[in-house]
């Protein structure tokens, strides 16, 4: 355990190094862009990876965390450092308003559910002039300073990106090996058993829901302080979507696969940008290879191919049954 | 004088039109092994459910220690002091066995979400606690060489000896068996009777449900016998056997002279 966790802070340094190493500031921007996702993309993971409930609705949690923290620091002068963890209170706090009722829900009516509140947001963002200024987005959104030094480069804001992934990484990381994620896992793989063996599903579902929440808000915020403009149109159903793309590619039970579907599914369309047109045909076709050749995603395939590892559960893509054993 | 630990009256369970429980009374002593029996779909199952909170009864009580339970959801009965296994065994088949019955420590454990992100005594201690508790549970239904493979890779009577560590990894005080001996060979069964004469011995009262009549005659201190929903016959082993209503609703009754064999 010692030898893995020398390791950790090893590979975690030497990613803290990467600002020195890529000088490109298009790659730069990127790479932080990555690092974002892999955030939201975690979050995902906790409630379909570990408590196995469908989302399509990550995207609209990562809006209204930019736009909360967008508006509370444009209209109220409040520094990002604010504004940031105040998105994620209110991206949980309707995560929880929106949780409760949902997660009565299960499966395909879940997911259908969760669309369903995905484009009311979007809706809000696009009409809510007053408040979001409608299509034409929010800008001059301020960069956070540490002193009198703004960070307002792809290089320095790369250090504040990275440091949200790592808290959301050691959190997810944390909740995952107690006995908050052995409930999730236990509702994941047997929602009956578990009830019966003492554990609150609903409170449990709701919770996993609120932490995906606040996550995509987290997200939301950090990436609006560092684009400095937001609109509607970053926060669709598409996105959703592709975020989900990142956590199922990735490896949807563990950590590290989240943040490597993450990383993998951001770079990939600027690989493929030399294509043109075309390049949305070959994403989707790498998309659909790597669902059919790994399905428990790159994670489980390098699990596989090592085999000093156990290969970790895939996302359960089935609807879980409600109907206790009949007489 | 035996003190009785569940106490069902009344009890009434229907799906649409259908009453799979009709008036239901039973009542289970403790520190007893009880058997549940009947012909099937004669409401067993639905029974357990009901106990355990699964399934809402229409009409009646339930009774666990005394209190009401009949209306509380299945998670508050299992806090309570009720666990169980089930007919079509529900591990969580993907995770291994020790976290099988980690999970069903869940109850003994009072870490919350906040506890669980900063390292803190408590929760450091009930852990050590619970795995201490959890290899000692697989020991005793004999799978603690088995601790870290997946659940759905164990063979059929281990899955269900896992199923009984996991239920008891939560103390209870009542443990329903579905059909603990079900798809068992003659040497398994023998291995489950001496592992339930243990848990009895541990100070749990059981309640099974069976098919295999000589397991339930040979380890029951008593006996309710289930038909059409409701009870025809409640007793000891001996008592239940000679009963004529037991005996018509498993073997039917006398034959109808019209049917009587002709020569």
């Amino acid at each position: 355990m010692n030898r893995r966790a020398t390791l950790v802070a090893l590979l975690a340094l030497a990613c803290a190094c990467i600002p020195f190493v890529l000088h490109s500031q298009y790659m730069l921007q990127v790479t932080d862009t990555a690092l974002i996702y892999a955030i939201v993309v975690i979050g995902l993971g906790i409630l379909l990876g570990f408590a196995g409930q469908m989302s399509l609705a990550q995207a609209a949690f990562f809006g209204i965390g930019a736009y909360s923290s967008a508006i509370a620091s444009t209209t109220l002068g409040l520094s990002p450092w604010i504004s940031i963890p105040f998105g994620v209170l209110v991206s949980v706090a309707i995560g929880a308003g929106v949780g409760y009722p949902a997660l009565r829900l299960s499966g395909h009516y879940l997911a259908l559910a969760t669309i369903g509140f995905g484009i009311i947001v979007q809706l809000v963002f696009i009409n809510a002039r007053g408040l979001t200024n409608g299509p034409d987005g929010i800008n001059s959104i301020p960069p956070p300073h540490l002193g009198t030094l703004a960070l307002d480069t792809y290089q320095t804001y790369f250090y504040v990106a990275y440091g949200a992934l790592l808290l959301s990484i050691y959190i997810a990381w944390r909740v995952k090996h107690s006995r908050i994620g052995r409930a999730f896992e236990a509702i994941r793989e047997n929602e009956i058993a578990a009830q019966a063996m003492g554990i609150n599903v609903t409170h449990y579902k709701v919770l996993a829901f609120v932490l995906a929440s606040g996550f995509g808000g987290l997200a939301g915020g950090v990436i609006a302080h560092m684009t400095r403009f937001i609109s509607p149109d970053s926060y669709s159903f598409d996105q959703s979507v592709i975020f989900l793309v990142m956590l199922v590619i990735g490896g949807s039970a563990t950590i590290t696969g989240a943040v490597t579907g993450a990383i993998l599914l951001t770079f990939l369309p600027e690989f493929l940008r030399p294509l043109k047109d075309s390049y949305i045909m070959v994403y989707g076709a790498a998309v659909v290879v790597m669902v059919i050749f790994m399905p428990e995603g790159i994670v489980g395939l390098v699990r596989r191919l090592i085999p000093t590892y156990q290969t970790p559960p895939a996302a359960p893509m089935r609807a879980t049954s409600n109907v206790a054993d009949s007489a | 004088m035996a003190t009785p630990i569940l106490e069902l009256r009344g009890l009434v369970k229907s799906f649409g039109g259908v009453k799979a429980v009709s008036g239901l009374d039973m009542t289970v002593n403790e520190g007893e092994i009880h058997a549940l029996i009947g012909p099937n779909g004669s409401g067993k199952t639905t029974t357990l459910n009901v106990i355990s909170g699964l399934y809402r009864a229409n009409e009646g009580s339930v009774r666990f220690r005394g209190d009401e339970i009949s209306q509380l959801p299945p998670h508050t009965i299992a806090q309570r002091g009720i666990t169980r296994t089930f007919q079509n065994i529900r591990l969580f088949a993907r995770l291994t066995v020790l976290d099988n019955v980690l999970i069903g420590r869940h109850t003994q454990l009072r870490t919350n979400f906040w506890m669980a992100l900063a390292p803190n005594p408590i929760t450091t201690a009930e852990e050590d606690a619970s795995r201490r508790r959890a290899h000692e549970l697989l020991a005793f239904v004999g799978l603690a060489d088995r601790a870290h493979v997946r659940a759905s890779s164990l063979a059929y009577g281990d899955q269900r000896r896992l199923e009984i560590a996991r239920a008891l990894a939560a103390d209870p005080a009542l443990l329903l068996l579905d059909e603990p001996a079900a798809g068992m060979n003659p040497t398994e069964t023998d291995a489950l009777v001496k592992l339930l004469y243990d848990v009895r011995d541990r100070g749990v009262t059981l309640l099974l449900i069976e098919h295999d009549m000589n397991l339930v005659m040979s380890i029951s201190d008593r006996i309710t016998v289930l038909n059409f929903g409701t009870h025809i016959a409640e007793g000891a082993a001996a008592e239940v056997s000679q009963n004529p209503d037991v005996i018509t609703a498993y073997l039917g009754g006398p034959l109808d002279a019209d049917f009587a064999p002709t020569r």
